[in-house]
């Protein structure tokens, strides 16, 4: 553990999530099945890297300790990054990583929601320019689990596997850490336990909409908000972070 | 076999009170998902305010090979310009 503070450790946790699935969106980059979505995913890895930029630069204004953003991205190892299970979880097919976007973004939404009403200014005006974003992922997301879940009979099994495979990994993002009670007790994050209905409504009826089930499942793994992650994250990082390891310092 | 999706011409309003342009082509399989590739290829760099989308095999467009009788024959027709008016002083803004 650092000895940083809560905000400090509450910033890098919501850069974290944004990081690494901004990450994983942009591995579609040349691979999408069609050219349109190629450059639709890579958007949102573009916002969501743009968001973990953002949190990262105000984290190092706060505790800079002469750190810097990229610091934070390239120099940190698995146990310090806090993300949740759910978004380093590999593409997988099509539907699945449209299962991952929709499960997390819909958790997203809410979040930011909330986060607007952070009783810390840089938060709040933070949470409204990325609702923006957030809320033409949680979208196109959305509409697409409608598309395949209501699709062929192919699509609706994928989706509807996608849906099952991923269902264990989205407790996580509702369950409160010690540090997540501490943000919503201080009124500079939300409260998750306030949220989590108004995300599993919209995640029901969007589910529902698309001909599909949610899996029944009450187990659910966890780890990720205390740095215990799964085998994938390791991967990630040894990409992402190869650059940096191999010739320190190095920039554009 | 690939089937692909149908193609889609986009038109984008740059701003308020200006026209929407024809702007170029997407393929999508129905028009709400044409408005959102619309949108991540034309407006990703602040370029709109409004998109249309229309599905291409919708649009009838002019034969080539009709230039001749359709467009040439306006050509010299100059007196249909109203370049043969003698503006007032007063009239400022023509």
């Amino acid at each position: 553990m650092d000895a940083n503070t809560p905000l400090y450790s509450f910033l890098l946790q919501l850069g974290d999530n944004a990081l690494i699935l901004g990450h994983r969106l942009g591995e579609w980059c040349g691979h999408a099945p069609e050219m349109e979505l190629d450059i639709a995913l890579t958007n949102i890895a573009l916002d969501l890297t743009g968001q973990a930029r953002a949190l990262y630069q105000r984290a190092t204004e706060l505790n800079a300790q002469g750190k810097t953003e990229d610091d934070l991205a390239y120099l940190r190892d698995v146990p310090e990054f806090r993300n949740v299970l759910l978004v380093e979880q590999p593409n997988g097919d099509f539907a699945h990583s449209i299962a991952r976007q929709f499960y997390f973004d819909a958790f997203n939404y809410f979040f930011h929601e909330e986060l607007t009403r952070s009783s810390d200014a840089w938060l709040s005006g933070f949470a409204v320019k990325s609702l923006k974003e957030i809320t033409y992922h949680l979208r196109f997301s959305s509409e697409w689990v409608l598309r395949l879940g209501d699709g062929t009979a192919t699509s609706h099994e994928k989706m509807q596997t996608a849906l099952d495979d991923l269902w264990y990994w989205t407790g996580e993002m509702t369950t409160p850490s010690d540090l997540e009670r501490q943000m919503a007790a201080d009124a500079i994050g939300p409260s998750l336990q306030q949220i989590k209905s108004r995300v599993n409504d919209r995640v029901n009826d969007v589910v529902s909409m698309a001909t599909l089930q949610l899996p029944t499942g009450t187990w659910m793994q966890s780890g990720g908000k205390v740095g215990r992650h799964t085998e994938h994250l390791g991967f990630i990082l040894a990409e992402m972070q190869f650059l940096q390891r191999a010739y320190p310092g190095n920039e554009w | 076999m690939k089937k692909s999706w149908p193609l889609w011409e986009v038109f984008i309003r740059s701003k308020s009170g200006l026209d929407h342009k024809h702007a170029g082509s997407i393929h999508a399989a129905d028009a709400e998902m044409a408005i959102e590739n619309a949108r991540d290829i034309y407006t990703r760099r602040n370029e709109g305010v409004s998109i249309w989308v229309v599905e291409s095999k919708h649009i009838t467009a002019s034969d080539p090979d009709d230039a001749d009788a359709l467009f040439e024959p306006a050509k010299d027709k100059i007196y249909r310009h109203p370049t043969f008016y003698n503006l007032p002083d007063e009239v400022k803004h023509m």
